[in-house]
C-alpha cells in the first residue's frame, strides 16, 4: 500500500502527514510535486495544509488548476480515498470535487485554536473507526474556513449523509459559539457523494499523537488505511 | 488589435462580507456613516483579439475557468481598446 501525499508550492502540512503515515502508522508514503501527472500506483491521496500559491487570488484556487489535480479527480472517479484537509479542503472545492466554497471566517481572523467536533456519519472510508456522536478535539488554523453552500446543496449534503464532521462544544452541541468560523450548519467536513473524497478544515495530523494534547485525529488516517487495506 | 479588460470580482449579495463589515466599523470609529461597505477585487488584464467581441469571450472564459468562483461570486467585464 502507497499513499501519496501531494505537494504544490507553499504547502506547509506535507510533512507532518508523512510522518504520521509513517512513523505513527508505519504505511508506506511519498510526497508528490504538483506537476505529476500519474497517481495511478497510488491506493489513497492525502492533500495537505498550507497556504498553496501564498492563497492568491482565492485559498486553493490556483493549486485546483495545475496538472495533478486532474489526476487527483481520476483516482476520485475510480473510487479511492482522497482527503483534503484545511488548504486541501480549499483545493477540493475549488476542483468541484466536493460541493461549497470556503470563504473568509466570519470574523476576519486567522483562527489557530483547538476545536471540538461530532462525527456525524462513520459511513466513510475516514470515519470507519469512529462511534457515531462521538466528540473529537482536533485543532484548526485557518483564515478562509468559513464553508458556504447554498440551501439545495446543503439540504443534499444532508439528505445523503454527506457531513461528516461538525464544529460543537465540548458536550456536543452545535452552538454558535463554538462555530469558529461562521461556517453554515456548523459544517467542519464534507465527503463526496461517493464517499470516498473527504474535506475538513481541522487538523487531524495535528492530532495524532499523545504527545501533541490529543490522538483523536488519528483514526481518522486509520480508517483510510483500514479501508484501502480490506478493498 | 490589444485589449484592456477590467475584471470585478465581488461576493454575491447576501454572502457575509467580513473585510467590508470591519471597514465599516473602522470608518464608525472615525465618525463617519455607512449604511453598508462591500468589498470587490478588480484585475487588469491586457490581451490581444481579433476583435472586441472575441476578446470578451476570451476574458469571460478566465472569469469561470478561474478567477471567479460562481458559487460565491459575481463578475463584471469591462473592455476598451488600447494602443
Amino acid at each position: 500500500m502507497s499513499i501519496a501525499v501531494v505537494q504544490f508550492g507553499g504547502s506547509n502540512c506535507d510533512l507532518d502527514i508523512i510522518h504520521v503515515l509513517k512513523d505513527v502508522l508505519g504505511v508506506d508514503a511519498e510526497l508528490v510535486w504538483y506537476k505529476e501527472e500519474n497517481l495511478d500506483r497510488f491506493d489513497g491521496i492525502v492533500i495537505p495544509g498550507g497556504f498553496s500559491y501564498g492563497d492568491y487570488l482565492r485559498a486553493g484556487a490556483i493549486a485546483a488548476r495545475t496538472p495533478i489535480m486532474n489526476s487527483v479527480k481520476k483516482q476520485a472517479d475510480a473510487g479511492k480515498p482522497v482527503i483534503g484537509i484545511c488548504n486541501g479542503f480549499q483545493v477540493l472545492t475549488e476542483s468541484g470535487l466536493l460541493a461549497g466554497a470556503l470563504t473568509t471566517n466570519n470574523y476576519p481572523k486567522f483562527r489557530c485554536e483547538c476545536t471540538y467536533l461530532r462525527v456525524e456519519t462513520t459511513d466513510t472510508p475516514f470515519t470507519s473507526m469512529f462511534r457515531k456522536g462521538e466528540i473529537l478535539s482536533i485543532p484548526i488554523a485557518h483564515m478562509e474556513g468559513n464553508y458556504y453552500a447554498d440551501e439545495p446543496t446543503l439540504a443534499a449534503l444532508e439528505r445523503n449523509d454527506q457531513v461528516v464532521f461538525r464544529y460543537v462544544d465540548k458536550s456536543g452541541n452545535a452552538t454558535d459559539e463554538a462555530n469558529p468560523n461562521g461556517s453554515r450548519e456548523n459544517i467542519a467536513g464534507i465527503v463526496s457523494q461517493r464517499k470516498n473524497v473527504l474535506g475538513m478544515m481541522p487538523h487531524p495530523e495535528r492530532a495524532s499523537e499523545e504527545v501533541l494534547g490529543s490522538s483523536d485525529g488519528l483514526k481518522v488516517f486509520r480508517s483510510m488505511v483500514e479501508y484501502i487495506s480490506n478493498k | 488589435m490589444q485589449y484592456q479588460a477590467e475584471v470585478i470580482i465581488e461576493l454575491k449579495a447576501g454572502m457575509l462580507d467580513p473585510e467590508g463589515t470591519t471597514v465599516k466599523r473602522a470608518l464608525e470609529h472615525l465618525g463617519y456613516e455607512a449604511d453598508s461597505v462591500r468589498t470587490a477585487k478588480k484585475y487588469t488584464i491586457v490581451l490581444k483579439a481579433a476583435d472586441i467581441h472575441s476578446a470578451r469571450e476570451n476574458v469571460e472564459e478566465m472569469c469561470q475557468k478561474l478567477i471567479a468562483n460562481p458559487i460565491i461570486h459575481n463578475y463584471s467585464v469591462s473592455l476598451r481598446e488600447i494602443e
